[in-house]
């Protein structure tokens, strides 16, 4: 036998269950602390997206406890429920799922998730997974004992029977496996649901950790995220192997329908357009064409300008849910938040959500926190491998007024930074999901995004310290310049100084100041307006008088108000410049009112009252 | 008193300047110059260094200018209403205590009261001695053929500074102009830093033999150590030479008997001896009687770059021996001398180095 013959005689099919057995890594389940964090999460994401595809608002119940040498966790949830019949086969076989082959973002995609804790449950604690799930309040509850039977990936069903559940609907799972519970660090179950909170909003996560201590992540909405929608392929950045495969398996007999039913965002008359440009039948059987004619399709595909990918597939949180979600679990003086518009990296739909917070209790030392999801899913752990990462690292921080030590690099200071990539496809890097690839398209949205916040940071910041230089200004004139004023009296032994004149230059006020003197039976009145800010200032000068005025120089109008005589002045000031007014009255019964300003602030006005 | 109306009337005059810069709608301020190596330059006139021409503002636009103002207003007030007018007085520290009745005004810290007194003795051209303000230090000590007469608050005493004082010698007063000096039989005056070298200079009896009169400087010299070493160099016409330890500090030491501080640049012609000689340790002496030594550290070398820097050590003979000292990396103590015997220093080296000084 020739050894080519005698190695054939070993090789076999290798069951993908056998595979991940083996390859444990690939899926999260590399170390203790990790592996229940993972299954805590596959089972809550599970829950999450069976709630947004019914319509209810998740009420999610995570329970994990000790049990003897291992951990035991549960989840519950309000959900739909799932059948009875498709229970194990969700539950305990490797890739099998409703989402893989539809276009829509939803948190899981592969079919993995579950079946892999599920997998890890039996083989650390060699017990099967105990499932309940009901579907409606009329129907009995399923109750399901489960193991997987890795050579096959099939289900075995330890147990099948009707149960009575108090609840009116939803899926209870229950695990036990090796682990490690931690706490007091973002890398926890407690840290990844609060993370998930952030993101779901609507959804109430309730934790009950092994020592009994319960936490509740309350919901900040009533309001479900907007349904994702399944669409078609979108043709920018599609790749030629894939388009090929797409010609030689449709079901449509027509290029031109083809192109039109396919792809989404092309219409009858792009389809044209794109045949024309490939030199093409429109009325070609699709499969007929061969390598060089798809070749010419793609390079159409490339040339013409179809409009982006409809954004119904995409579920974003949306700027008002990121600032309650990040109210919610941080204190803060300050958010901003932005949604990029949807883009598309190889025919694949996709956005960007970014959301900055700053301040209040934030250490203001320490490096920023990067919160990182992806469809909703918190991302724990390979924060370096991540492009999210790399985006925030790519950053000139200190143009948007965060500290960056090194000039690149994650940011120090009080902030946090939130994340969000939607896509009906998170290209990760491993099957793990820790983080996501950095594909160019999808880094330069969260660039433009993460400019798009700090922007908004330097806006507030500036304002802030506009704020605090006038409120320094204000400590200045109410506190300390009286008492200097008060204290010169004392020692001098004369009258408190007017204050007023110093107070609108500091201010950059518009000063005005009247000096009166007696001559002849006249008072000869003079009014001093200086300004003492940068710009001009336009606004009328009232003085209201109860007898008639002479000598008034510039003239003035008059107008009389009953008893009184209201005399004023149009005035236009520039900066640093000043005006003077003069006017004589008879000194008996002479008594003046303030001076009156009309047009202008009142704070930016001394030694008048201001209309 | 003739002084207590002058010091009032400058005071009243800030104070003043003050008000009718309110009333002229000039924003309040006072012009310091700025206390720092830069602005330090040599008067031809007293031959001493002072303040050149930089200045700083002390303005109420800041609400640190504005507070410090406030300070000062609130000091001015305490001198002329308490110190002047009821001749009283109060030590630096109780004066930063004074101020916890100030409120707003009140005084963070010792240094930050320190400051601004320096601060009133410059714009008022006056010394903290005329405000009634003393330090806490005691003054140092001085031991020599002099006799004295000092006004107490409990009437005058007279003493000669060998026969009526104990081995500790006199000690000198806060306010070192209520001495009157009535004779004397010295031929120098020196300036020694450590205890140690003063007390082994009276048991040799080095003060009788070479008719010196022996100030103990204690470290760093106090206003009032400099004030008297500056009125036997020029009312007695008397030599000062200066003996200290052979390291980058103690030349310091020498620089303010000599050149005046940079803190105190203002009352240089009050404080400061130009005519003052540094006796030693010099690093050349380190060599010539190769003295037991300790080795520089990073300190004490970055102190001697520092002080080629300063324009008080801009001579040819520092910038000589700094050089060599840096190139040696080693430093000695006065007491090093014992190493050599008891008496080696009195015998040997300071009539060596003072006719090699050309005073005796």
């Amino acid at each position: 036998m020739e050894i080519a013959e005698e190695l054939a005689k070993q090789q076999k099919a290798i069951s993908v269950a056998e595979f991940f057995e083996k390859n444990r890594q690939i899926l999260g389940f590399d170390s203790a602390p990790r592996a229940l964090i993972t299954c805590v999460k596959e089972a809550v994401d599970n829950s999450l997206d069976a709630c947004e595809d019914a319509g209810i608002l998740p009420d999610i119940f995570v329970q994990v406890k000790r049990s003897g040498d291992y951990y035991q966790v549960i989840v519950e949830d309000n959900g739909p429920g799932i059948v009875s019949d498709e229970i194990p086969r969700v539950f305990a076989k490797l890739l099998y799922g409703s989402r893989f082959h539809t276009l829509r973002q939803s948190r899981g995609q592969q079919g993995i998730g579950i079946s892999a804790a599920v997998l890890y449950s039996q083989l650390t604690s060699g017990k099967p997974t105990k499932v309940i799930s009901k579907i409606g309040p009329g129907r009995p509850a399923r109750y399901c004992e489960l193991m997987i039977n890795t050579m096959k990936n099939e289900p075995e069903i330890l147990k099948a029977e009707d149960v009575e559940w108090e609840r009116p609907r939803g899926t209870r799972v229950e695990m036990e496996m090796e682990g490690s519970y931690v706490r007091s660090r973002r890398q926890s179950v407690f840290g990844s649901l609060k993370s998930a909170a952030i993101v779901n909003p609507h959804a109430r996560i309730t934790l009950v950790e092994p020592e009994g201590n319960v936490e509740v992540f309350e919901r900040a909405t009533e309001v479900l995220p907007k349904r994702a929608y399944a669409i078609q392929p979108h043709p920018a950045g599609i790749e030629l192997g894939e388009l090929i495969k797409l010609l030689r398996y449709t079901d449509k007999k027509k290029l031109r329908v083809f192109l039109k039913e396919t792809f989404s965002s092309i219409g009858t008359i792009s389809a044209q357009e794109l045949c024309n440009l490939a030199n093409l039948d429109p009325e070609r059987h699709p499969a007929d064409l061969n390598h060089d004619e798809a070749k010419r399709l793609l390079a159409a595909f490339k040339q013409i300008r179809v409009k982006s990918p409809p954004v119904d597939c995409l579920s974003p949180i949306g700027e008002e849910l990121i600032k309650a979600g990040l109210e919610k679990e941080f204190r803060l003086d300050f958010i901003a938040t932005t949604v990029r518009p949807v883009s598309v990296y190889s025919g694949n739909p996709f956005l960007v959500e970014v959301g900055l917070g700053f301040g209040g209790e934030l250490e203001k030392e320490s490096r920023v926190e990067i919160l990182r999801f992806a469809n909703r899913v918190p991302l724990v752990y390979q924060q370096g491998a991540c492009a999210i990462t790399h985006a925030v690292e790519g950053v000139s921080w200190k143009n948007y007024s965060l500290g960056q030590p090194t000039g690149s690099g994650v940011p120090v200071g009080p902030a946090v930074l939130l994340v969000h990539i939607a896509s009906t496809n998170i290209p990760f890097t491993s099957e793990s999901k820790d983080a996501v690839a950095d594909v160019p398209e999808i880094l330069s949205e969260i660039d433009l995004g993460l400019k798009e916040v700090a922007r908004k940071l330097r806006r507030y910041l500036s304002r802030q310290s506009i704020l605090s230089e006038r409120r320094e200004k204000e400590e200045i004139i109410r506190k300390i310049l009286p008492r200097i004023a008060e204290k010169l009296s004392d020692i001098l032994e004369k009258d408190e100084p007017d204050i007023g004149p110093v107070v609108a230059k500091i201010m950059g006020n518009l000063l005005v100041f009247r000096h009166v003197e007696m001559q002849n039976g006249l008072s000869a009145v003079k009014i001093e307006v200086k300004n003492h800010s940068d710009l001009t200032r336009s606004f009328k000068l009232h003085e209201v008088l109860r007898q008639e005025a002479v000598f008034v120089s510039p003239a003035a109008k008059v107008v009389a108000m009953g008893d009184v005589y209201d005399y004023h002045w149009k005035l236009s000031i520039g900066p640093g410049e000043s005006a003077t007014l003069c006017y004589s009255v008879r000194s008996d019964g002479a008594s003046f009112a303030d001076p009156v300003v009309e047009g202008l602030e009142a704070e930016i006005v001394t030694g008048a009252r201001v209309i | 008193m003739e002084k207590n109306k002058i010091t009032q009337e400058r005071l009243l005059g800030l104070a003043s300047d003050l008000y009718n810069q309110f009333q002229e709608g000039i924003v309040p301020h006072i012009s310091l110059p700025s206390r720092t190596k830069g602005n330090i330059e040599y008067s031809t006139k007293d031959d001493v260094w002072v303040y050149g021409d930089q200045e700083t503002r002390r303005s109420v636009k800041t609400v640190r200018g504005a507070k410090t103002l406030l300070k000062t207003v609130y000091l001015s007030e305490l001198l002329i209403k308490e110190h002047l007018k009821n001749n009283r007085g109060s030590t630096l520290r109780e004066i930063y205590y004074i101020s916890e009745n100030w409120d707003i005004a009140k005084f963070h810290e010792q240094a930050e009261s320190d400051r601004l007194i320096e601060d009133l003795e410059i714009v008022t051209a006056l010394q903290r001695e005329d405000f009634h303000i003393r330090p806490e230090e005691d003054g140092a000590a001085v031991f020599g053929p002099l006799r004295l007469r000092e006004q107490t608050r409990r009437g005058e005493r007279e003493m000669h500074c060998q026969e009526d004082v104990g081995e500790a010698g006199y000690q000198i007063p806060f306010n070192v102009d209520n001495i009157q000096f009535l004779s004397h039989d010295a031929k120098m005056v020196m300036a020694i830093e450590t205890g140690g070298m003063y007390a082994r200079l009276i048991e040799n009896g080095f003060d009788e033999e070479f008719g010196a009169i022996l100030v103990h400087i204690k470290g760093q010299p106090a206003r009032s150590t400099r004030r008297i070493i500056k009125r036997l160099n020029s009312e007695l016409k008397l030599p000062v030479v200066v003996f200290t330890d052979g390291d980058p500090w103690s030349y310091r030491i020498f620089a303010s008997i000599a050149y005046g501080a940079i803190k105190s640049a203002h009352l240089s012609e009050h404080l400061v001896t130009p005519s003052a000689r540094f006796l030693g340790v010099q690093p050349s002496d380190i060599v010539e009687y190769n003295l037991s030594t300790d080795k520089l550290t990073d300190q004490d070398m970055q102190a001697l770059r520092s002080e080629l820097s300063d324009p008080r050590f801009n001579t040819p003979y520092w910038e000589k021996q700094i050089r060599l000292q840096m190139d040696l990396k080693k430093k000695a103590e006065q007491q090093a001398f014992a190493g050599k015997g008891l008496d080696f220093v009195t015998r040997k080296y300071l009539p060596d180095r003072l006719a090699e000084m050309g005073i005796i």
